[in-house]
């Protein structure tokens, strides 16, 4: 469960990133979160695992506060979240199995995974991981050597293999075409589903949003305007989100038949 | 609310056999790990070999790092007295580094312009004078100083001389690299309105090429200002004659001043001359 | 009117840009007259014409004998020696200098002030002449191929490392907040982050290094510190031209030949 108590966030320049934010998210949900660019959705995310700090109010994880904690307590908190950006973050030139054996690295000592072995469980959580997704079979292959949506699986396998009870994706399907988009989504919530892992995601487009989450939540200038389930969500409450009706970029299909082709 | 999800336990996806997959994809993971290891063992053993071969190994380090304590407390304090009498061999030092650089720039242009392809598009007198101008850059400065004071002499015409040849030879290499990247516009245009081949260097080359030109000069010179401050260990004159000196007779002091002086002036020189360069391009 | 006003202030910024040139020009060559005062060429000496003769006749008739002996100390072992010596100083250069790097690396620490202490000791060290810290280890450890290995590793390092922090600032931030996310500690991030980000560019300049110490090798005998160099400047003093030229010759093929390898390892690396 991850609570979030009272969070501001006020950047060093005087801008405001997150006012005032009360949110409780429970275990297996998927929570996808909507509004403009700038609207503080990215701010929002990165201060669940403390990429960014806020500037007042706690923020707790399984009754773990997370904005209280440093070194290792912060370590082993961040452990169980995974994160999947919209570049990837990959290691470009090491191997598939290296970038998904990455996640590991909060399981061991530094000395270690200095020397970059891994226990040959490790290695079989990494495959695994990468069954999940599908692409097992490019374990061996150079990260840079694959589409932008396989690099996105392989970043969410390393999620996967981090073990992690929490999910954040930031942007995760923005680099990518709509197909792969569907594919990147559909890997997205059966690993909600299946693992019960809580998922949190930040997307651009509306018809995304209420295809797979199980709850929206508007941000609008660094405030939560909106936090319902999917059939709450209506065309004139995103309206509201957004401060103007809800225009043609901002889904990723008007027509529906794009889906069937999707799931593959 | 830990998770206690164990991804290796939980069920595989049951279309593929995992086992029999785990294995060919690792063999043709572990001959490409087992090439980088390889890799990695034959450096190792060539540093190892390389180490014993010439028996300079750690062991080394740990005996002569304290006696490089016992060398720098016998530097300081440095003597300062002995600054006014090497001030004129640190000015002749200056004095064979500044005319090295300017004479080896003016045969320099020559050599750039007929080794540049696009200028000089006959290969036959390109080839030669390329070949020559690599040659010219593998022997080392101080090589052409110990040569030029077994002819010459001893004093600082040698030294001269040595970096004249070593000037001509960077400053030649880069400057009809950069001449091969000029833009063929203006050229094409002189060309069209029926300029020579003279008119088109004067008025379409130089122009473009010079601000390169001086850059490429300023930088070998300050590369000839550090071979300079070393030059008269052979010889070939300036203030490495006084170090080489005051490091046979054991005053430490007196060289730390020369060594202190010889950092100032190239520092000096080193910001000057890269803040012009800077400007220059 | 106004036309003529403006072509007129035009041509005297052009007399002045003029006048700039012709008196940077007067300075270069006030500078160069004073420069060539005193150097005091006593013109060719009597025997210059009788040594470059020899010298020349010896560059025709290079000691072929001296190139093996079954005794040792022949060409072919110098300059085996000369070649350890740089691969030595490059290999310790390059270990050396990874943690000036990181210090000197502005994005690896928050402070502003730390990595611009890390640039500035760089700097002072790229000061140094090579063969000032070549001749500083002599009298430290002895004249030999060990004080040549240290003098290529600790000069080499001024320039590696600026070489290699301005490689760590160019890399993608990206893979290190994945890995900070998943809760690994500044060592790990480094180890899987960064690392594989730079080691090929690190292996590229290392060699690009060697082939700028191999070069620094051949001298560093001429001061004592192993190497070629030192059958060279006795060849030198006893005018043995036949020998000096058989070791030029044996100088310029490594050169050549090092380089040649070194640039194809290095285009496969990148």
């Amino acid at each position: 469960m991850i609570e979030l108590r009272q969070v501001s966030k006020t950047f060093p320049n005087g801008t405001v990133g997150l006012k005032d934010i009360n949110l409780n998210i429970q275990t297996g949900e998927f929570v996808v979160i909507v509004g403009l660019s700038g609207a503080g959705k990215s701010t929002l995310l990165r201060s669940i695992n403390r990429l960014s700090d806020v500037t007042s109010g706690d923020i707790q994880i399984d009754g773990q506060s997370i904005t209280s904690a440093s070194g290792s307590k912060l370590r082993s908190i961040r452990r169980n979240i995974g994160m999947i950006f919209q570049s990837f973050n990959l290691i470009k030139r090491t191997t598939v199995l290296n970038n998904v054996l990455s996640g590991r690295v909060g399981y061991h000592s530094t000395l270690r995974t200095l020397f970059g072995s891994f226990p040959k469980r490790d290695v079989e959580i990494a495959l695994t991981a990468l069954e999940r997704v599908n692409i097992r079979e490019k374990a061996y292959i150079r990260a840079d050597q694959l589409s932008g949506g396989q690099q996105q699986r392989v970043s969410i396998a390393r999620a996967l293999a981090q073990e992690a009870t929490i999910i954040l994706a930031d942007e995760p399907v923005a680099s990518l075409d709509p197909l792969t988009t569907r594919q990147v989504m559909d890997d997205l919530q059966r690993i909600n589903r299946e693992l019960n892992i809580t998922t949190i995601v930040n997307l651009h487009f509306i018809d995304l949003a209420r295809d797979y989450a199980t709850r929206i939540i508007g941000l609008r200038a660094g405030e939560v305007v909106f936090d319902g389930s999917v059939h709450e969500a209506t065309d004139e409450k995103l309206a509201e989100i957004y401060g103007r009706p809800v225009k043609a970029d901002e889904l990723l299909d008007s027509s529906r038949d794009m889906q069937g082709v999707g799931v593959v | 609310m830990k998770s206690d999800t164990n991804l290796a336990d939980s069920t595989p996806i049951p279309s593929i056999s995992p086992s029999s997959n785990y294995l060919i994809t690792n063999g043709l993971g572990n001959t490409k790990r087992s090439k980088r290891i390889a890799t990695w063992m034959l450096f190792i053993v060539i540093i190892v070999v390389c180490s014993i071969y010439i028996d300079v190994t750690p062991y080394q380090l740990f005996v002569g790092l304290p006696e490089m304590g016992v060398l720098l407390k016998e530097m300081f304090p440095p003597d300062w007295s002995y600054l006014p009498t090497i001030w004129a061999p640190m000015l002749q030092t200056i004095k064979i580094a500044v005319a090295g650089t300017i004479l080896g720039a003016i045969p320099a242009i020559p050599a750039a312009l007929f080794s540049a392809n696009n200028i000089t598009p006959n290969k036959w007198l390109s080839l030669p004078i390329r070949t020559l101008l690599n040659l010219v850059r593998t022997v080392p400065d101080l090589l052409f100083a110990a040569i030029f004071v077994a002819v010459f002499g001893i004093g600082p015409f040698a030294g001269m001389l040595a970096l004249l040849f070593f000037s001509f030879g960077i400053i030649a290499k880069l400057t009809y690299e950069s001449l091969e990247a000029i833009d063929p516009g203006p050229l094409e245009a002189m060309t069209a309105v029926g300029a020579n081949r003279i008119q088109i260097i004067v008025f379409g080359v130089i122009p473009q090429a010079l601000p390169a030109f001086i850059s490429y000069l300023l930088y070998t010179f300050e590369i000839n200002i550090r071979a300079a401050t070393v030059l008269g260990f052979v010889g070939a004159g300036g203030i490495g004659l006084l170090l080489n000196q005051s490091l046979g007779l054991f005053r430490y002091d007196r060289a730390a001043t020369i060594i202190i002086l010889t950092l100032a002036v190239v520092l000096i020189i080193d910001y000057t001359s890269t803040s012009i360069r800077r400007k220059l391009l | 009117m106004n036309n003529n006003n403006h072509l007129s202030s035009s041509s005297l910024t052009i007399r002045l840009r003029n006048l700039r040139k012709w008196m940077i020009a007067l300075f270069i060559l006030v500078i160069f007259i004073w420069s060539m005062l005193g150097l005091d060429y006593q013109g060719f000496q009597s025997t210059s014409k009788v040594v470059s003769l020899s010298i020349l006749k010896g560059f025709m008739h290079p000691d072929w004998a001296y190139v093996y002996l079954p005794e040792g100390e022949d060409l072919l072992r110098e300059l085996l020696e000369t070649l350890v010596i740089s691969i030595l100083g490059t290999f310790v250069s390059a270990i050396l200098c990874i943690p000036f790097a990181f210090w000197a690396a502005a994005n690896m620490s928050r402070l502003r002030l730390f990595p611009g202490m890390g640039k500035f000791t760089l700097s002072v060290i790229r000061v140094f002449p090579e063969m000032i810290v070549a001749i500083l280890f002599i009298k430290a450890v002895g004249p030999g191929s060990f004080a040549g290995v240290l003098a290529l590793g600790v000069h080499s390092i001024g320039m590696l490392a600026k070489l290699f922090s301005e490689t760590i600032e160019g890399i993608d931030p990206g893979p290190q907040e994945a890995l900070i996310a998943c809760g690994a500690t500044r060592l790990q991030t480094i180890r899987f982050a960064v690392i594989p980000q730079v080691i090929p560019q690190f292996l590229s300049y290392s060699l690009y290094r060697f082939e700028i110490n191999i070069r620094s090798a051949t001298t560093l005998g001429l001061v004592g510190a192993g190497g070629i160099g030192t059958p060279l400047i006795f060849a030198l003093q006893v005018r043995n031209w036949n020998r000096v030229g058989v070791i030029l010759l044996g100088i310029v093929l490594l050169v050549v030949v090092t380089d040649f390898i070194s640039s194809r390892l290095r285009r496969r690396i990148i």
